[in-house]
């Protein structure tokens, strides 16, 4: 998109959130919300990932261990079911993962080429040796 | 609501109780203040008055004047009336919030009590912190007196907060020449000062919370430039039609007729001495008696120092032989600022009148009227040469050696 000139723009160091009036943003859904041009939410930083979290529903248990752990808000959750990922603005730290409590995880990190079908193919299967880990104090 | 106060038709005021007065008749929202001398009693009368009930809005006391200016910037943001006053070594500490408030397009108006800039400290009037504000982006007022100390702050409100505009403004006194010099003031009525002004019209506020605004953003060389561009072409081409017509609607309402550029004695001037603030007055004094003798003696005053009214002082000055600029500032390394923007002034013109500067009244010495005699001396000298007689820049009124550039 051609950027504006010095006279195509509102005055005053100042971004709008969103295009237009907004009421009761809290309870609208992001993707529902009129997220302006100039609002981060726009902007994808997908190209800042070289690895990122692939998603098994087979094994999630809608813990929400991930939606609460995301740095970024990229875990999309909806009722309580984990839905899919964010990858406009995942930048692929990997905390989902860590904190995947299943057996297998439910989610796992692949390179960012990797394709979704195959990664889903070649899955772990459960590992029957795996001892329950006891949550650690830092 | 805020109690009102019956004043009479002249109040015997100084430069800053007439200041503080016109903030409480315009029902400032926010002050955020940091006291200095010789500003505190216009932020200190305010507190007076907020505590008595004259004023609804909040008197925020802060931990120096940047702080103020940067409160002050967030209650703009935030969609409120805002105004404060700072001196010398205050506005220094202001410049960085100064430069974020026009650039953030907010309309808060300083009133700077102007004082030399140390070391050595010195707590009396020059023009040395006006001068450090004049690429700051902010429209510049100058009063000469109480009265014009109180009249330019309602047109400096009027201006700022229009929506063409949306650009901070100052409104200069001299320190203690006028911030401490009770003379009578002719004064408006609370709800007359108000209506002239009228309610503020928010723009872009933090609080309309329907459509969220994230204020003080980043820019890089994407951005940055165009922002600059426009914040410029506001100040050049928006501020001064404003300027001229709030001052005639003041008129109107007060009979009082303010201008951009000032002029006394100038019809058919050949002598002209150009200067600011309290120096105008002397100035004016001076040129009548040099009238009584016959010689052609005017005087020009800077009314808005920025933005700089540059072709209506070509206009005023086409037919003069020669001209005086008078800086109340050390220039530190090359002319004084009124010498160099009159220059470029009339650089292009085809003007042929000889141009001199003089430096005086350094840290609150007195300009007397045998100094501008000997000015008009040296203009008539210059005038009957066509060339300079003199260096270009003098010293005036300082002990020891002659001292002079150029």
């Amino acid at each position: 998109m051609e950027k504006k000139g010095w006279d195509g723009f509102e005055i005053g160091a100042m971004l709008r959130s969103f295009d237009g009036a907004t009421r009761d943003i809290a309870t609208t859904l992001p993707e529902n919300r009129p997220y302006s041009q100039s609002n981060s939410f726009t902007a994808s930083v997908a190209d800042w990932r070289i690895e990122k979290p692939l998603f098994n529903k087979d094994y999630c248990i809608d813990c929400q261990f991930c939606w609460v752990f995301c740095p970024d808000m990229s875990i999309i959750s909806r009722d309580k079911k984990m839905v899919g990922i964010d990858f406009d603005h995942c930048k692929g730290c990997g905390i989902c993962v860590e904190v995947c409590p299943t057996n297998p995880k439910s989610l796992l990190m692949f390179p960012e080429q990797k394709d979704e079908e195959e990664a889903l193919a070649e899955w772990p299967k459960k590992d029957k040796n795996a001892k329950a880990e006891e949550p650690k104090e830092d | 609501m805020a109690d009102t106060m019956e004043l009479r038709d002249i109040e015997v005021w100084d430069g800053n109780m007439a200041a503080s007065q016109a903030l409480r008749q315009v029902q400032v929202d926010v002050v955020a203040a940091y006291p200095i001398t010789p500003s505190t009693p216009i932020v200190e009368n305010y507190g007076n008055f907020a505590a008595n009930g004259y004023v609804d809005g909040e008197f925020v006391m802060v931990e120096s004047e940047h702080a103020a200016m940067s409160g002050c910037i967030g209650a703009a943001a935030a969609g409120g009336r805002v105004a404060t006053a700072t001196s010398s070594q205050g506005f220094a500490l202001m410049v960085e919030t100064l430069y974020s408030a026009s650039g953030m397009r907010l309309p808060i108006i300083l009133n700077v009590v102007n004082r030399a800039l140390g070391a050595p400290l010195n707590v009396n009037g020059d023009h040395s912190d006006m001068y450090l504000g004049r690429d700051s982006g902010w429209i510049q007022f100058d009063a000469y007196n109480p009265q014009n100390a109180y009249d330019l702050n309602f047109i400096a409100f009027k201006v700022a907060e229009d929506h063409d505009v949306r650009l901070p403004a100052m409104v200069h006194q001299d320190g203690f020449m006028t911030s401490h010099t009770a003379q009578g003031v002719a004064t408006l009525t609370d709800e007359a000062a108000y209506n002239f002004v009228g309610e503020f019209q928010p723009m872009n506020d933090m609080l309309d919370l329907d459509h969220p605004v994230t204020h003080g953003v980043q820019t890089e060389e994407d951005w940055h430039f165009e922002h600059k561009a426009r914040q410029q072409h506001a100040l050049m081409t928006a501020a001064l039609p404003k300027i001229e017509a709030a001052f005639a609607e003041f008129e109107k309402l007060t009979g009082r007729k303010y201008n951009v550029v000032e002029t006394y004695n100038m019809e058919d001037a050949e002598l002209a001495v150009i200067c600011m603030g309290t120096s105008v007055e002397t100035a004016e004094e001076v040129s009548n008696e040099l009238r009584a003798k016959g010689i052609k003696a005017g005087v020009v005053g800077i009314r808005v120092f920025r933005p700089w009214p540059l072709e209506q002082l070509a206009a005023v000055l086409k037919d003069v032989k020669a001209i005086a600029a008078l800086d109340r500032s050390s220039p530190h390394g090359t002319v004084g600022t009124l010498y160099n923007e009159i220059a470029g002034s009339l650089f292009n013109t085809g003007t042929k009148a000889v141009l001199t500067n003089y430096i005086y009244g350094l840290g609150g010495r007195d300009l007397t009227k045998a100094h501008l005699v000997g000015i008009y001396e040296d203009l008539k000298a210059n005038m009957d040469a066509g060339k300079p007689t003199t260096p270009l820049q003098q010293y005036i009124g300082l002990r020891g050696p002659k001292l002079s550039f150029f």
